[in-house]
């Protein structure tokens, strides 16, 4: 191989993607287990050892089934409206640090595909790409609840936004950098965003969950108004890939929420341990998805225990509430940074 | 033709085939969605020039905000599909003596300015902390200028589209 970093970064790519899918297809599981435990239900316990086989046949019952696209529908726009959705879904988690650094086989390879200078700036452009799956397979499918779910999820996707970019800036100051590995490090110890910033910590959350069109902000797919919303016209592997995307979306949002606010893969107290540099990496990676895993399951418990928001609820929360918060968050964090440095 | 100039002229011809796909089709919804094309292809030529916020900044404007504002009007007109774009040739000859001195005009500023060429690429650095910088101090006025403008425009949009609502709250209530 001529050029040994772009090999290592192929692999990377290859490895995270592998993970990435079949983390998604077990927090599929995780979710419909937990919420049958949430409602008093057994849920999915038939296929393999406590149904851990279930994500296997869901994904075969997907693709067997049959592709069906409606007579009116725009065609193109239908195809490749839910590929545009997996794509933004599966590329944001590009520029997400998940382990320090690690020597293997003699190369020190950074645990991060791509350490992109304004690291945070491509997250929040990855995002506002989202919205055109949504929109435009809302507007392919040629239906009136496909049309209102689309519409609905881009005004909710773009009023967001603004809160979520606003409630990074708070953080951003802290850390004096764009670059996510560098706000990582200046998480170190117990200097945990989270703590410094409780606030932007809030509205991130917030802001997070209406970007992944989660309950209680999924009102794109609202099945007692819209039947399914965006996605009603959809089968077979299609509706299996937009199923896939809000899944990604949702691990990927959490490993995001970890990175600027809970310390990324820093662990507290670990440095001094003297353990070999092999196993502190290892325990980095660890530390990572241990804290994923934990907001995963917040992300999850909020979606089977609050009911859905109205309309003009969501917005109203989004312009008179998130904003003026953040921003006020903004302006006390540059004060407190003035003053005391 | 190393693998960067490869990767040039694959953004150069993305941006030139949907560019003229947004001007000569007949869909409006075509246009509109490979306008997204465009955006894209610039939005690479400028992390090849190592202008990486510049690229980003295109994205979540241009793509992120712009455009899905421009889908929204397009979605939500009637008869989207059967929409008569007309694209047939009318005024021939004082169209093309017009094309003509335009494209006089910018050979013209082509040629004769000046162009600061750099033999090699420079090393990538961070540049949205100097563009920062630049914005809080020399450019500090432009920027502000700039901002008001959009303010007002934007105060001005939401007056003209509830102009009938602010109307009637004006009116004296018998």
């Amino acid at each position: 191989m001529r050029n040994p970093e772009m090999f290592i970064s192929l692999i990377k790519i290859v490895v995270v993607l592998v993970i990435m899918l079949t983390a998604v297809a077990y927090i599929v599981l995780l979710e419909r287990r937990l919420a049958a435990a949430i409602q008093n239900r057994i849920g999915p316990n038939r296929v393999g050892w406590q149904g851990f086989l279930q994500p296997l046949a869901d994904v075969l019952k997907l693709v067997l089934k049959e592709d069906i696209v409606p007579k009116s529908a725009n065609k193109f726009i239908h195809d490749l409206a839910p590929v545009i959705s997996i794509s933004v879904a599966l590329t944001t988690f590009a520029v997400v640090p998940f382990g320090d650094h690690i020597t293997l086989f003699g190369q020190n390879i950074k645990l991060q595909i791509a350490s992109v200078n304004v690291g945070i700036l491509y997250i929040l452009a990855l995002t506002s790409l989202g919205v055109y799956g949504v929109t435009l397979s809302g507007w392919a499918s040629n239906n009136k609840y496909s049309l209102l779910g689309g519409l609905r999820s881009s005004a909710q996707m773009i009023s967001y936004e603004l809160a979520m970019g606003l409630s990074i800036i708070g953080v951003v100051m802290l850390a004096g950098s764009l670059e996510l590995d560098k706000i990582v490090q200046a998480q170190a110890g117990w200097k945990w965003n989270i703590f410094l910033q409780p606030i932007g910590f809030i509205t991130f959350v917030v802001a997070a969950f209406a970007e992944t069109n989660r309950l209680p902000f999924d009102l794109p797919e609202a099945e007692p108004e819209l039947v399914a919303g965006y996605h009603t016209e959809y089968s077979g592997l299609k509706f299996g890939l937009f199923y896939l995307s809000e899944y990604a979306n949702m691990l990927t949002s959490c490993a995001i929420i970890t990175t600027l606010f809970l310390g990324g893969w820093q662990l507290p107290f670990l440095d001094g341990l003297g353990l070999p540099d092999f196993w502190l990496s290892l325990f980095h990676v660890g530390a990572f998805c241990l804290k994923v895993g934990v907001v995963l399951l917040f992300f999850i418990v909020i979606r089977w225990t609050i009911p859905r928001f109205r309309y003009d609820q969501l917005m109203n929360l989004g312009w008179k509430v998130m904003l003026p918060l953040t921003i006020a968050n903004l302006l006390a964090t540059g004060f407190v940074i003035l003053l005391f440095e | 033709m190393n693998f960067y100039d490869t990767i040039f002229y694959f953004f150069a011809f993305v941006t030139l085939v949907s560019a003229a796909i947004v001007v000569f089709s007949k869909n409006i919804i075509y246009s509109a969605f490979s306008l997204l094309f465009t955006f894209f292809g610039v939005a690479g030529i400028y992390v090849l020039l190592n202008a990486d916020f510049i690229a980003v900044a295109q994205l979540l404007i241009y793509v992120g905000g712009i455009l899905v504002l421009l889908l929204f009007g397009v979605m939500l007109t009637n008869k989207v599909v059967s929409v008569e774009m007309k694209t047939g040739t009318l005024q021939t000859i004082p169209a093309s003596i017009i094309v003509a001195m335009t494209a006089g005009a910018l050979c013209g500023v082509f040629y004769m300015t000046d162009w600061k060429i750099v033999r090699s690429v420079p090393q990538m650095t961070t540049t949205a902390n100097s563009l920062g910088e630049m914005f809080m101090t020399t450019y500090l006025l432009p920027f502000e200028v700039a901002s008001v403008v959009l303010l007002v425009a934007l105060v001005g949009a939401a007056m003209i589209a509830r102009r009938d609502r602010a109307i009637q709250n004006l009116k004296p209530k018998i």
